[in-house]
């Protein structure tokens, strides 16, 4: 047996594979504040799959590719035509389409129960878990179909955001500007979306149409909470689907629960480490950023106090510990914090036995920034 | 007939059509406000949230029992509101990603729990299928009571805080600056909603319940001006399509009663997107083309009228080939038009130039004020 169909292996790469392909698009969708397509296509891509199955009666076919790419392309049409009337806001249109084509789906799988042999349970959660049982044989290999397939919907979007890299980005951020320059700004958009779909349909055996949401939107926004770089989020977004599927993997198997939920947890996960932690973004960093800055304050205005009244004749009376508690209503908590943030930044020092406040050249500057912004510059 | 009242008398075909008239009713009524506050997507998010929610109401209570899973799925969208706000307020991601994010790994979390029941017992994988796709077959009369105290409930909040929410719901601004607990409000909605989502469960399935909020509302909109009536025709909508649904799924082809409630809310939004009477689509075709023909029946009008000013002569006939010239296209079909109305009549002036065009009193008058409406010298 061979590293290319042995069921674990099978089963992280394909994981990992859906995760990298579909974050490559979705890192587009989350910057153009349409991530909800994403849910949207991935819904009622079903009712492509039913219907071509309907037409072809065949379980394998290049038809449902191109019935999931216009059952898509449909899905964001009539989106957008519903919104073109003005008669209905965006996210309503949205929530009115996708569970429409949907339920049509839903009805016709009934209608058709005999002919469609589709599992819809399979078709919204998937089952990675088999991934490795179809397999082909490549080269004298047998490798899992599910492998190859997968393989090659990352390829399929990897090579068109490598070549359209520009105008996706110029699309993305500057659709007015891509419009001027003579790219067309929907084109881009619906080929995006045509290739979510494609990778949708290609996916849903594994992961089916639920988890791959968490795939194409999870990853990209942690990325985007990490970098202001877009290949960077790009990079990111791969890289967190990889891990996703990995560590998702290894806890399924350990836990004996669902492995497409536990990889689509552990990008929640990554999220939610991204969202804590990020070094520029992250909460606790904009907690720090926060308190540092209100140390800053804080002892700006102490400076600013000792330079009102230097060398005046109430000096003695306000330059003084005691004075911060009385006259600023300071805690002795505060105090003792902004005292020694100064001492530190070498603002002020302590004179007569510790108990007179003076400004140091740099504190008088530091006062002036404030009180005379023009005496400096 | 036989078959109306044979309907009514079966128990279970009862069950199922009061169950989802009364989602429809309670889905319609919160989906007015949603869809007012652009939160329409809210619903779908939330639905998915409720997973985790009904997999640990499973696993505590240990029984299929609704209220156990109500109150489990109540608890988990409720969290999944919060982490939504904290999202959008904190970091620098926008309304859909965190709707995104929420929905789809709450979901997935949901099914981890789901697969770990399924290994402990057999409900996990039935109470899967219930989730996403509903199973309104099985609703019981104590169903259709719990449904019932929902709708009454979620009535009972918008009459008490009719205004609070009516104020929230078009000015966030001006409901903090009147001192109302804006962010209370905002959450009591949330709840609701949840709630909602809750008994809709059951009756469509999750993927479903998100059409369920939204439809009734927007096909509303399109009918009424006020929130009051929006709520009521949103109420009665969401009413119909859940009996509407329930009917068809009971003629025993096999067809699941959510899709059909769904698709049967869909067609009445498409009905009221078309012909609602003065927002529908045809009737701004209608008037655009009333506008159209008005806009170039003034025009030839103010052609005669200026023709007749330049001879200084109200009564001045004038040639269709000299009207031809002032209006660019083909006249004759609009005269005979303005004939009927009594603001032109023909002479014939001289036999070989054929019928001649002259401005009746009414229709100089007429053609006097649109040039002095558009601001032409007098």
């Amino acid at each position: 047996m061979n590293l290319l169909s042995q069921p674990d292996f099978v089963i992280i790469a394909v994981g990992a594979l859906v995760g990298i392909a579909s974050s490559l698009l979705g890192s587009f969708l989350v910057l153009r504040k349409n991530s909800m397509l994403a849910d949207a296509i991935s819904h009622s891509i079903l009712l492509g799959i039913v219907l071509v199955f309907l037409i072809t009666k065949n379980q394998f076919s290049p038809f449902f590719i191109l019935g999931a790419a216009l059952i898509g392309v449909l899905t964001v049409f009539l989106t957008e035509l519903i919104v073109k009337t003005g008669r209905v806001k965006n996210d309503a249109a949205i929530g009115l389409v996708y569970p429409f084509l949907f339920a049509i789906a839903v009805v016709l799988i009934n209608v058709f129960a005999r002919n469609v042999h589709i599992d819809t349970d399979a078709v919204l959660l998937g089952e990675i878990g088999f991934s490795w049982i179809n397999t082909v044989q490549i080269a004298g290999f047998s490798v899992a179909k599910a492998l190859v397939s997968m393989f090659l919907v990352t390829l399929l979007n990897l090579v068109f955001v490598v070549l359209f890299y520009k105008e996706l980005k110029l699309a993305t951020f500057d659709p007015g500007l891509a419009a001027a320059l003579g790219f067309s700004p929907s084109f881009i958009f619906y080929s995006l979306l045509s290739l979510t779909s494609v990778t949708a349909v290609v996916a849903f055996d594994a992961v089916g149409a639920v988890l791959l949401v968490s795939f194409i939107i999870v990853p990209p926004s942690a990325a985007y909470l990490l970098t202001d770089k877009l290949w960077k989020m790009l990079f990111y977004g791969a890289i967190i689907s990889l891990g996703s599927s990995l560590l998702g993997y290894m806890s399924a198997v350990a836990l004996n629960v669902s492995i497409g939920g536990m990889m689509a947890s552990f990008t929640g996960i990554f999220f939610i480490l991204a969202f804590l932690f990020s070094p520029k973004y992250g909460l606790l960093a904009q907690e720090i950023r926060r308190k540092s800055l209100e140390e800053e304050n804080t002892a700006r205005t102490l400076t600013v106090h000792l330079y009102n009244h230097e060398n005046k004749e109430t000096s003695d009376e306000e330059c003084r510990i005691e004075a911060l508690d009385s006259h600023l209503r300071w805690s002795k908590e505060k105090i003792d914090k902004v005292l020694s943030y100064s001492l530190d930044k070498g603002l002020i020092r302590k004179e007569l036995n510790n108990s007179l406040l003076q400004l140091t050249t740099k504190g008088r500057v530091y006062a002036q920034e404030v009180l005379e912004p023009w005496s400096n510059i | 007939m036989t078959e109306f009242i044979a309907f009514f008398s079966d128990f279970s075909l009862r069950n199922v059509a009061l169950g989802a008239a009364l989602l429809g009713i309670t889905s319609g009524v919160l989906g007015s406000f949603t869809l007012l506050r652009q939160q329409s997507l809210l619903g779908d998010a939330l639905s998915h949230a409720a997973l985790p929610g009904v997999a640990l109401g499973f696993i505590i209570s240990g029984s299929r029992s609704l209220l156990p899973i109500m109150i489990g799925a109540l608890i988990s969208a409720a969290a999944a509101a919060v982490l939504m706000t904290l999202i959008i307020n904190r970091s620098r991601l926008k309304t859909d990603a965190a709707l995104g994010i929420v929905l789809s790994t709450f979901f997935a979390f949901g099914l981890v729990l789901l697969t770990y029941i399924g290994h402990q017992n057999n409900a996990g994988q039935a109470g899967l299928n219930t989730f996403l796709f509903g199973q309104a077959a099985s609703i019981l009369p104590s169903d259709v009571w719990l449904m019932f105290a929902v709708t009454l409930i979620s009535i009972l909040l918008v009459s008490v805080f009719w205004k609070e929410f009516k104020i929230v719901t078009f000015d966030r601004g001006f409901a903090a600056s009147l001192g109302f607990n804006v962010l209370w409000l905002e959450f009591t909605m949330t709840i609701m909603i949840a709630l909602a989502i809750v008994i809709g469960l059951q009756m469509v399935g999750v993927v479903l319940m998100a059409a369920m909020l939204i439809a009734p509302a927007a096909a509303a909109r399109q009918w009424v001006k006020t929130l009051e009536h929006m709520i009521l025709v949103s109420a009665l909508f969401g009413a119909l399509s859940g009996l509407i649904g329930a009917l068809i799924s009971a003629t025993g082809k096999g067809l699941a009663t959510g899709p059909l409630i769904v698709i049967a809310a869909s067609i009445i939004v498409l009905i009221s997107l078309l012909f609602a009477p003065e927002r529908g689509l045809l009737k701004e075709a209608l008037n655009r083309r009333k506008n159209n023909k008005q806009l170039r029946q003034d025009h030839i009008l103010l052609a005669l009228y200026n023709l007749a000013k330049e001879h200084n002569d109200p009564e001045y006939k004038s040639e269709i080939g000299m009207i031809k010239s002032f209006y660019h296209h083909d006249p004759s079909k609009l005269l005979k038009d303005l004939e009927s109305q009594g603001l032109v009549y023909t002479v014939e002036h001289m036999k070989e130039e054929g019928k001649h065009w002259v401005l009746s009193n009414k229709g100089y008058q007429d053609a006097k004020q649109i040039w002095q409406d558009i601001g032409g010298s007098q």
